[in-house]
């Protein structure tokens, strides 16, 4: 407590900090990129191991047989659907039923908010249709689901065989102590979503579905497949969720330790591990295959079908497989084999899995990087933030030279003060409110006047709302409160660098990616910009780091890290579907991204840019 | 300064107003940094669901509110939100008016010249009300508590009129309200020191143990209070007909039974504490409170308003259900010390600490409840986080007073003996 209560050291360390502000600001920010950077070179992660006792030591023998039978049901499940132009719901019910499982249908629909281009769909029908086995060896109070999406076209026909082979095998097992729920789910995750909201009598987003007439015991954990051809050269693990969750670091330990067991390559992000960690290639290989990892978090949309039972404290993940150009491949008996060891060993658990981490990144399948090591980095951004504070806090309070009296002076300007923060700050939360209504509820209108597609006014009205927000603040704080004084532009600094502090910290311990980008980005910003320096630069840099600036370079770069660079033209395009998914997103299934960029972090950048042009 | 404060109010009733209408409403009353199990109106709810069954609401033990509470609400429970406005707006009527006579010609007499810039203006106390009316209506902690109508904002209005009747001099009237609020929470009986030491010295009675007028009025204060007491418990049995709320209410105060998380410092300890030592750690966690009385009343028995701050500080940061109601009624005080502001020390720290601790209760909670990746130690840290914080707070603005205090004596800037400029360490 000596530096909190000796005046003399204090001065000292507050005159040190205050003094070399900059420096250590920049050194900070150094660090922080730096030890990021850090975090995908292996001798700094830990390996992967397996927590949970129950799923750990005990042995399970894997001898599913009959992939070829199950790659036949495909087929013939594949036709169905051809021939229904649809989900075949009568079929699916008669061959589940004829496999011995207690089955339901649920019906759903659901209208989305404006019709979505990349999926092609607006009023959206479906049926989901789930079957049950239930547990011979205990009450039946636990539940494993196993899922696989009917999509449209010749997509994941093999995963629906798989399934029901899967089903028919596991009837004639005895050791079930867990109820096991095989779900085909229409129109991927809003059929998910219906389902889930059925089984947990929730409805949040207001779909329309109809109730669950079966129902299994708590669901402990899910997998869901994802498989469309009938050899595959690797199998790709998807742990990404709605709002960036991750399932317990378990599940993944527990696919690797499979694949390794029989010999299947696997991979996450769709990188391969590589051993060669000291050379430059094989460092740029993870720090690729960590960043992806990043981005995919950091948009906070489910990147596979398990992204919406995370939300209901379930550890869920996508099992995709993949047919490459290599030589080795493996049949479908093998991922059978996979999966009935996984599903044999999570059904030993004796309670939810909850030893391992539930915060990491993975730089690859053997190796993560826990909380305790990547939160440093972004602790080191934030740390600039309290250091401008400090600084700002110290400026203030010193009383300016000339005038003796310092009491009465700042009493004085107090007032005026109040309202000159004031009037920034609940119009800048205004544009963000309007950044958030705007697009949907004026669609129409837009539609009415010009010659555009329903997603393209969506999106186009919300850049639009975005630009116009950026001429609205400082034209009217000056009405308000005549010239912007000295002191002025200091409190609302203060304020705006407490707040973005704030709100980047509670960001990062949600989702850690995107706290990290944003800061990133609007830390630098939110260090350098005062009213003195040069204009014209300043803004253009401001506006290169603005939220919507840093999305456009994050699509770029995810393309970039995902091998597939793109056009300028192309990149555009893609960047308006980014925002009008984040927007689905957000009323489909309540990802949390865009209310959060639209309600707090652009209100929050506009106080930076209301700063920069106080006269 | 009428039309100002008429403003004040409008833009206070309108925030609520509007809360209560919006879906935000059933969110907050949830909350339990918001709600604790003694003031959360559910239960409240619960307990007139109970008694018009005519069964005791204190079965079930779901209600502990104090029998009064209970029927009050009786009567007016469509009109529950009105209620909490009122008694909200009431508090502000009640602590600002307070404050308007500190001895300023006494201090200006009394000390060296070159302190008069320690000493307040009157133009500056003049607005100290409207100030203390600002901090506590439009407190987000004030507003959330009253949206999720959580009878602590009662208990403040009692508190509040206590301080009031005090201050104004009103023996009876400040023991009644002290005993009403001593039987609302129990934990509001440290107030007795500070109110016997204001009336002392409004009187000019000298606090002298061995002078028999000091006597006399002590045991006609103690009398006024514990007669109140004892008729409102009294009262109280007779409205119920029995002594259930007796273990009911002081007894789940005391022996802290209900583990729900909270922003106080118990819940934690006494879940991971062994049975046998539960007794143990409860009596010195409770004496805790009770225990600083005494110093601080030595300390401060010049200052029976500033000790009267101190102790409310005190109850709300040990006490075993706290909730943000209670902060905020001690958090109104604030503007009072303006004039210690210039000897404060950690004030940046603490307040950017409070700040950030306020928004990540929800985060926190949302990551440990719903998402299930943190557990209980992330909300306690961030509790006992805040808790630091509080307190560095409180003995911060002791620390200034004190200091404040010396120099009024000394003057203002102190010298060494060898002519170079002093610096006054704590140690």
């Amino acid at each position: 407590m000596g530096l909190l209560s000796d005046p003399n050291r204090r001065r000292a360390l507050i005159s040190l900090l205050t003094r070399l502000n900059a420096p250590i600001c920049v050194v900070c920010y150094m660090a922080g990129v730096v030890w990021f950077m850090g975090l995908a070179f292996e001798p700094f992660t830990l390996r992967t191991y397996m927590s949970e006792n129950a799923m750990g030591s005990t042995m399970v023998e894997e001898r599913f047989p009959s992939g070829e039978r199950a790659l036949a049901t495909g087929r013939e499940f594949a036709a169905h659907k051809k021939k229904v132009g649809g989900m075949p719901v009568d079929w699916l019910v008669k061959t589940m039923q004829a496999r011995g499982l207690e089955v339901f249908t649920q019906t759903f629909s659901r209208t989305l908010p404006f019709p979505d281009e990349n999926k092609e769909r607006y009023m959206v029908k479906g049926t989901n249709v789930y079957g049950i086995l239930r547990a011979p060896r205990a009450p039946r109070t636990e539940a494993l689901v196993l899922s696989a999406p009917c999509t449209q076209g010749d997509h994941n026909n093999q995963a629906v065989g798989l399934l029901l082979g899967l089903a028919q095998y596991f009837r004639n097992q005895i050791y079930w102590a867990k109820d096991i729920i095989f779900l085909i789910n229409e129109h991927d995750l809003i059929g998910m979503q219906a389902w889930l909201e059925g089984y947990h009598h929730t409805n949040t987003t207001g779909m329309d579905w109809s109730p669950l007439q079966g129902r299994g015991g708590s669901i402990q954990a899910a997998l869901s497949l994802e498989l469309s051809s009938d050899v595959i050269t690797s199998m790709d693990l998807v742990l990404e969720g709605l709002n960036g969750q991750l399932p317990n670091l378990d599940l993944a330990n527990l696919f690797y330790a499979f694949c390794q067991k029989i010999g299947v390559l696997c991979t996450i992000q769709g990188k391969l591990q590589r051993n060669d960690w000291d050379s430059v290639s094989g460092y740029s290989h993870s720090v690729q295959t960590m960043m992806l990892m990043v981005m995919k978090q950091a948009s906070g949309r489910p990147w596979g079908d398990h992204g919406l039972f995370l939300r209901y404290h379930i550890e869920a993940a996508t099992i995709k497989g993949i047919n490459s150009f290599r030589q080795y491949k493996t049949d479908t008996n093998t991922i059978g084999r996979l999966l009935e060891g996984m599903y044999r060993k999570l059904n030993n658990l004796l309670e939810r899995l909850h030893q391992s981490y539930f915060f990491y990144l993975m730089p690859s399948l053997s190796h993560f990087v826990s909380i305790g090591y990547y939160m440093p980095a972004f602790g080191l951004l934030a740390v600039i933030l309290l250091l401008r504070a400090l600084d700002l806090w110290v400026q203030l309070a010193s009383p300016p030279p000339g005038t003796e009296d310092g009491v009465v002076d700042t009493e004085q300007m107090w007032s005026p003060d109040v309202l000159s923060v004031l009037t920034p700050l609940v119009i800048s939360h205004l544009t963000g409110v309007a950044l958030y209504y705007l697009p949907i509820h004026f669609q129409k209108m837009a539609l009415e006047h010009f010659p555009v597609s329903d997603t393209e006014a969506v999106v186009l009205t919300a850049i639009a709302v975005y630009t116009a927000g950026l001429a609205l603040p400082h034209n009217t704080h000056r009405f308000v409160s005549g010239e912007g004084t000295e002191h002025g532009w200091r409190v609302l600094k203060l304020v705006a660098v407490l707040y973005l502090a704030v709100l980047l910290g509670c960001t990062a311990l949600i989702n850690f990616s995107l706290g990290f980008i944003l800061a990133l980005t609007l830390v630098p910003v939110a260090a350098f910009v005062t009213p003195h320096v040069p204009k014209v630069p300043s803004a253009f840099v401001l506006v290169i780091l603005s939220p919507a600036c840093t999305l456009l370079f994050s699509v770029f770069f995810f393309q970039e890290l995902q091998e597939v660079p793109i056009s300028f033209q192309d990149g555009w395009v893609l960047y308006l579907s980014v925002i009008s998914q984040g927007i689905l997103d957000h009323s489909l299934y309540g990802s949390l991204v865009y209310p959060l960029i639209a309600l707090l972090v652009y209100p929050c950048w506009l106080l930076f840019w209301n700063i920069l042009f106080w006269e | 300064m009428a039309a100002p404060l008429t403003l004040l109010l409008i833009l206070a009733v309108t925030i609520r107003a509007a809360l209560y209408r919006s879906s935000l409403a059933d969110l907050i009353a949830e909350r339990v940094e918001v709600v604790s199990p003694l003031t959360a109106w559910k239960r409240v709810v619960e307990g007139l669901a109970l008694l018009d069954l005519g069964v005791s609401p204190y079965a079930g033990d779901v209600f502990h509110e104090t029998p009064l509470i209970i029927y009050l609400f009786h009567f007016l429970v469509d009109y529950a939100e009105i209620t909490f406005m009122v008694s909200a707006i009431n508090d502000v009527f009640v602590v600002p008016i307070q404050f308007r006579k500190q001895k300023y010609a006494l201090e200006a007499e009394r000390y060296p010249l070159d302190c008069l810039e320690l000493i307040r203006s009157p133009k500056e106390m003049y607005y100290i009300p409207l100030k203390v009316a600002m901090f506590y209506l439009l407190n987000p902690f004030t507003i959330l508590s009253c949206v999720a109508k959580s009878t602590c904002g009662l208990n403040n209005a009692v508190i509040a009129l206590f301080i009031l009747t005090t201050i104004k001099g009103n023996v009876l009237l400040s023991a009644i309200f002290l005993s009403l609020a001593t039987y609302q929470s129990i934990y509001p009986l440290t107030l007795c020191a500070p109110a016997l030491l204001y009336l002392t010295q409004r009187q000019y009675i000298p606090v002298n143990f061995r002078r028999f007028s000091f006597w006399w009025f002590v045991a006609q204060y103690a009398f006024m209070y514990l007669g109140s007491l004892f008729v409102m418990i009294c009262l109280s049995f007779f409205l119920l007909g029995s002594w259930d709320y007796l273990p009911s209410v002081y007894g789940f105060i005391l022996s802290v039974p209900d583990l729900t998380p909270n922003i106080g410092l118990f819940w934690y300890f006494f879940a991971e504490m062994f049975e046998h030592f539960r007794l143990f750690f409860l009596c010195v966690f409770q004496i805790n409170i009770f225990f600083y009385t005494i110093p601080l009343s030595i300390k401060l028995k010049e200052h029976p308003v500033f000790l009267i701050f101190m102790q409310l500080a005190v109850i709300s940061i040990f006490k075993s259900y706290p909730t943000v109601g209670d902060i905020a009624l001690y958090l109104a005080f604030l503007p009072v010390w303006s004039h210690l502001h210039r000897f404060l020390r950690n004030i940046f720290l603490v307040s950017c600490v409070l700040l950030a601790c306020s928004a990540l209760f929800p985060v926190l909670w949302h990551l440990w409840i719903y998402a299930g990746s943190a557990n209980s130690n992330f909300y306690y840290a961030i509790t006992l986080l805040f808790n630091v914080a509080q307190i560095l707070l409180v003995s911060d603005y002791f620390y200034a007073f004190l200091r404040r205090e010396h120099h009024l004596s000394y003057g203002l800037y102190l010298k060494r003996k060898d002519g170079s400029e002093a610096t006054l360490v704590l140690k």
